[in-house]
């Protein structure tokens, strides 16, 4: 179709036209994210590739001291006078070392079964009760993480020993002279200045987030349950993947799964939807042109955004309690929160609303505002009507600057712990779930299953964090990689 | 003919007028709810049948921060808001210095500064921002529990201000906007990327520097789970988050709920202020597009 002939169609057609056009894009779209995750492991390996013949080339080609390096760190960089570095790159060789012997070597040798020593009590010779601590595979399968993180730095820092050496032999076959510490340090203000900025910030990440993020990963294919007896536990591959699709399961963990999995879906198109729709209505109602008192409306809209949700969702539990105030003030006794399974999901749907539409609101009020005036200036010369105005210029307008916007909100919805929680906390309990009420999502039930008071199992909870993960990680880089924004990144510099 | 448009134009405006009323009286309710009836003198839990307070006092906000209450066995109880407060003034400073040099920090490089690895560090940052929060929060608590510093104030401080360094996309895109003309002009002038940072990135960008400064701020007020999952039943550390849920707890309601009530209020006023200025900031950030050059 060409553009003379989709500007000629309506409303209705268009909407149809470009809803067709975004179903007929999805295969591609999804195509397109295939290909670039597979690009990416394509690269990765042949990156490793690479890696792996200069490390074969740069031993043939190098001297002596660069051949040693590749036993003893910084030896090359020490004979080719380039003494603080030496030094530094042997000390982290020494550390390793040590750390191997006296940490990292047993608990990696402990991964495999992640302990076998059982704790046991026995009395000693006055009759007191000892215990005896055995092995912990938690601690084991934490030290073990850690010591694989620890070995990963090292040998990227081996690496670039060896790059080193190297770079160092040729600089002296030319005849230069390795410059001093002074230039090397001024250096990492100026030419090098990424790793001085970057190097705190990359160390934060990895110990708390990096590296609890692989641990989790990790749990999910153990059968660690979180109850304080379990200290030993073992490997058990995909069976807690298993569980989760396995709706005959005498614990009725699949059928809780699929129930709450269903749940989620429903509330997250249902909350999604819902703010979409209403908080544009509204922001058009106070955007409108004549209406006045605009910033005081929009003021008291974003307030609620500007208390601390915790305050807010707090306060509602409590209005919507069987004696609270929205009770009595109808005169019933209505149990909002923790009766009827679908009066209790559609108050937290009508809740989520009142804490999502001014977010909507403060958005659209946004773009509505950078629509370009002369759009509606021409407009009104041609002799549109006001209603015209809005169907051909605003409506188009605002859905097609705030289509990412809405799967955004959705990836958002269906990790919204805060509104469930807070409000219900999953109540009303189901009695045929494992650890789960009626309004529980899939966050929130994964949350149970590994701080919460009731059932637990650590290793479900894992595997359910990694599914949401999939579902929400390929959601987003449809978006990122389909986003303008992400392409022309310097558009504006 | 143009007075009925004029006419229909005016009953629109009325509708409109009356919806959004009736909207902001609904949005707004609950914070009246809260604020009047932390000012209820009547000590009695909910449900004693009014919905609007008769007689005023300001006897719970003296109660929140006196420790003291009309029940003596509760006194014993180690609910103490005044202690929680400043547990997240401290947590809240600490936390935002830590996090606001580290956003800025990696948002000025990747922006700014070109290397080898910059591509794949951005989406590596990306592909952690989407996992569930908790997955992380979980096994850090362990992590913390190995290390002895489980329910400690410090380990609350550096969750915080962790992963802050990922947050950087908004700092970003207002340091892209910043015209390289300035930094090459600056380098010829000889000056060195630091400088360049510091003498005019920095003071370039005061609305968004505001902006993360602010937000840094907020987070340790606002966040709930995070603070739950580390401290657990260690009270004396309790943030003001977790503390106010605490009062709710079904054991201390009944003698609690007129403190949890103003306690809200207390947090709620001055983080709402913060807020409605970092949002000023904010749009003064995005829309100024930073300095034309």
């Amino acid at each position: 179709m060409t553009y003379v002939e989709y500007k000629q169609l309506n409303p209705f057609q268009k909407f149809a036209y470009n809803f067709k056009k975004f179903f007929k894009n999805l295969p591609g779209a999804v195509g397109r994210f295939f290909k670039t995750i597979g690009l990416a492991i394509v690269h990765f390996f042949v990156g490793i590739g690479k890696g792996f013949k200069n490390y074969g080339t740069t031993f043939v080609k190098g001297d002596w001291a660069t051949k040693l390096s590749y036993i003893i760190f910084g030896f090359g960089d020490f004979h080719k006078g380039k003494y603080y570095k030496g030094i530094l790159y042997f000390l982290v060789e020494v550390l390793y070392a040590l750390f191997m012997i006296f940490f990292g070597g047993s608990q990696l040798a402990l991964l495999p079964s992640l302990g076998y020593l059982k704790q046991y009590d026995y009395e000693d010779a006055d009759g007191f009760t000892v215990t005896v601590l055995g092995h912990q595979s938690m601690q084991i399968l934490l030290f073990a993480t850690l010591t694989i993180v620890v070995t990963i730095v090292v040998f990227v820092v081996y690496i670039s020993n060896i790059k080193d050496a190297y770079r160092h032999q040729v600089m002296r076959e030319n005849g230069e002279k390795p410059t001093s510490l002074k230039t090397d340090a001024k250096e990492f203000l100026d030419g090098k200045y990424h790793i001085t900025l970057l190097s705190f910030p990359i160390l934060m990440i990895s110990v708390f987030n990096i590296l609890p993020l692989i641990f989790m990963i990790l749990i999910a294919f153990t059968n660690y349950d979180g109850n304080a007896h379990n200290v030993l536990f073992d490997w058990v591959g995909l069976e807690k993947f298993g569980d989760l699709f396995n709706v005959l399961d005498s614990a009725n963990k699949g059928k809780t799964f699929l129930g709450v999995a269903g749940w989620t879906l429903i509330w997250a198109v249902a909350a999604t939807f819902s703010n979409y729709i209403l908080g544009l209505i509204v922001a058009l109602m106070i955007n409108k042109k004549g209406i006045k008192l605009k910033s005081v409306f929009r003021t008291m809209f974003v307030i609620t955004i500007a208390v601390p949700q915790f305050v807010s969702l707090l306060v509602m539990n409590q209005i919507l309690a069987e004696e609270g105030a929205l009770n009595l003030l109808l005169g019933t006794r209505i149990n909002f929160l923790g009766g009827e399974p679908w009066v209790a999901r559609l108050t937290v749907i009508l809740v989520n609303c009142w804490v999502g539409i001014p977010y909507t609101i403060l958005s659209m009020s946004g773009i509505l505002m950078n629509i370009p005036e002369d759009l509606y200036e021409s407009a009104r010369i041609d002799g549109a009507s006001p209603y015209k105005t809005f169907t051909k210029i605003t409506l188009p307008y605002m859905i097609f600057v705030t289509t990412p916007q809405l799967i955004t909100q959705f990836v958002g919805n269906i990790n919204n712990f805060n509104v469930i929680f807070l409000l219900t906390n999953g109540s009303p309990t189901n009695p045929d779930y494992f650890s789960a009420g009626y309004t529980d999502i899939l966050v929130t039930w994964l949350y149970n299953i590994s701080m919460g008071g009731g059932k637990k199992d650590y290793g479900l909870a894992s595997a359910i964090g990694i599914l949401v993960f999939i579902i929400c990680a390929t959601l987003s880089l449809i978006i990122y990689n389909n986003s303008k924004s992400m392409k022309d990144e310097e558009a504006f510099s | 003919m143009i007075k009925s448009y004029k006419f229909r134009r005016a009953l629109a405006n009325t509708i409109i007028y009356i919806i959004l009323g009736v909207m902001c009286i609904i949005w707004v309710m609950p914070f009246v709810y809260l604020l009047l009836h932390s000012l209820r003198l009547d000590g009695a839990p909910v449900g004693n049948g009014e919905v609007l307070p008769r007689q005023f006092t300001f006897q719970n906000y003296i109660d929140l921060f006196t420790g003291q209450s009309s029940n003596a066995e509760v006194q014993a109880q180690s609910l103490n808001f005044p202690r929680w407060f400043l547990n997240t003034f401290v947590v809240a400073i600490f936390s935002c210095i830590i996090s606001t040099l580290s956003v800025l920090m990696v948002s000025y490089t990747f922006s700014r500064l070109r290397f080898g690895a910059r591509k794949t560090l951005m989406n590596i940052a990306m592909i952690l921002g989407m996992f569930p929060g908790f997955m992380t929060m979980i096994a850090m608590y362990y992590l913390l529990k190995i290390m002895g510093l489980q329910g400690q104030m410090v380990s609350l401080v550096l969750c915080y201000s962790c992963g802050a360094g990922l947050g950087f996309q908004i700092s970003k895109g207002f340091f892209d906007t910043i015209p390289r003309a300035l930094d090459e002009a600056a380098t010829i002038d000889g000056a060195t990327r630091n400088q360049i940072f510091w003498k005019i990135i920095l003071p370039m960008s005061k609305p968004i520097v505001v902006y993360t400064v602010l937000t840094a701020f907020i987070g340790p007020w606002t966040d709930f789970i995070l603070a739950k999952i580390i401290m657990q039943d260690n009270y004396d550390n309790y943030t003001v988050a977790i503390g106010l849920q605490k009062m709710l707890a079904n054991e201390y309601k009944t003698t609690y709920y007129q403190q949890f009530l103003a306690g809200s209020v207390v947090v709620a006023v001055p983080i709402t202020l913060l807020f409605l200025k970092m949002q000023k900031y904010y749009v003064e950030g995005v829309t100024a597009g930073g300095v034309k050059g």
